[in-house]
């Protein structure tokens, strides 16, 4: 029904913004608007994981998790699968997208490199937000190289 | 290792819970940005705006509009196209005055609080779904259309049904929604 357009608008939207109005000039101006968008981010997160079937939640482990996210979660968001899952085994993710929707309207290459985080930021809560739902506390950020591929950091905390 | 069997998540329903979350979020930010309701609406009506002159492209691509000849037939396919094509409701059209120049686009239901039950408390005058108002005033503009779009009445507010008012403000001459080949 709402098309998937009208989520990137509105993503699109907020970033510009939120930007404008929160961002101050001294340095820890970019830091405030980042983590509005984070915090926007984790709420949805939170509340789409509360909407996912029960049964779709039976994981084994710790690594299904992180591949749900990838695929099903991922498709779900944004059509299309992340395209690569590394672990190093000791509770550290790196979700590898090579051609993020939501940087893709953006010039590829290192043109708008600096812009690149403020739209990753609703993005690293969102999954933050889910993972925290599945019963994992993280850190999630988020780090491009080359628009409009990123990668997403996922770091469990063990309390 | 064989894995556990799960039923997959319905993705279409995450995909509009999405974007109805979001905009959750977004209202919820900005009553803590601002104060007063008239600023919350005013900058939703803004976002909206924003939005409005870049979706109308994306609505033009997408859908096969033949050219308009009136105002109401302008606000038929705000109703049953685009709104169809957005949030899958269709609004039903009324016209308010002899002119023609102003309808009112009435929803019976209403994806966008699918997750509110009431406006928060103290915010009595919020306009939850302003953002609509601004996209279809942005986008008619972009097609050289100029347009005041309001809420006339608001079920959150205790209305009996949700009506957007859309008055056109200036004489349809030449200027008509493009036909995409």
């Amino acid at each position: 029904m709402a098309d998937a357009a009208l989520f990137e608008f509105l993503h699109t939207e907020m970033v510009a913004e939120l930007w404008a109005h929160h961002s101050d000039p001294g340095p820890g101006g970019q830091k405030m608007s980042l983590s509005v968008l984070e915090g926007m981010g984790f709420r949805v997160g939170q509340a789409l994981g509360e909407r996912l079937p029960q049964e779709t939640l039976a994981f084994r482990e710790e690594v299904d998790i992180l591949k749900f996210l990838c695929k099903d979660l991922w498709v779900a968001v944004f059509q299309k699968q992340m395209d690569s899952l590394r672990t190093n085994h000791q509770g550290t993710y790196v979700l590898q997208d090579d051609s993020f929707p939501l940087l893709i309207r953006m010039a590829s290459g290192l043109q708008y490199l600096e812009e690149a985080p403020k739209f990753l930021a609703f993005t690293c809560g969102l999954l933050r937000g889910t993972l925290c739902i599945l019963g994992i506390k993280s850190l999630v950020t988020a780090s491009v190289a080359s628009l409009p591929t990123c990668k997403f950091q996922v770091v469990i905390q063990k309390t | 290792m064989p894995r556990p069997a799960h039923r997959k998540p319905d993705y279409h329903k995450i995909n509009k819970d999405l974007f109805v979350l979001t905009y959750g979020a977004l209202v919820a930010q900005l009553c803590k940005d601002y104060e007063k309701d008239e600023d919350v609406n005013k900058y939703l009506d803004k976002m909206g705006y924003g939005i409005g002159t870049r979706l109308v492209e994306d609505f033009l691509a997408r859908s096969c509009v033949r050219r308009c000849h009136s105002y109401s037939e302008i606000t038929d396919i705000i109703a049953q196209v685009a709104f169809k094509m957005y949030l899958g409701i269709t609004p039903s059209v009324t016209c308010n005055n002899s002119s023609r120049t102003e309808f009112s686009l009435i929803l019976d239901k209403n994806p966008l609080v699918e997750f509110v039950e009431e406006l928060p408390a103290g915010r009595s005058s919020l306009c939850y779904c302003n953002l609509l108002c601004g996209i279809i005033r942005g986008a008619l503009e972009m097609v050289h259309l100029a347009a005041d779009v309001t809420f006339l009445q608001d079920r959150l507010k205790g209305d009996r049904v949700t009506e957007i008012g859309i008055t056109f403000l200036r004489k349809l001459d030449e200027k008509k929604y493009r036909r995409k080949k």
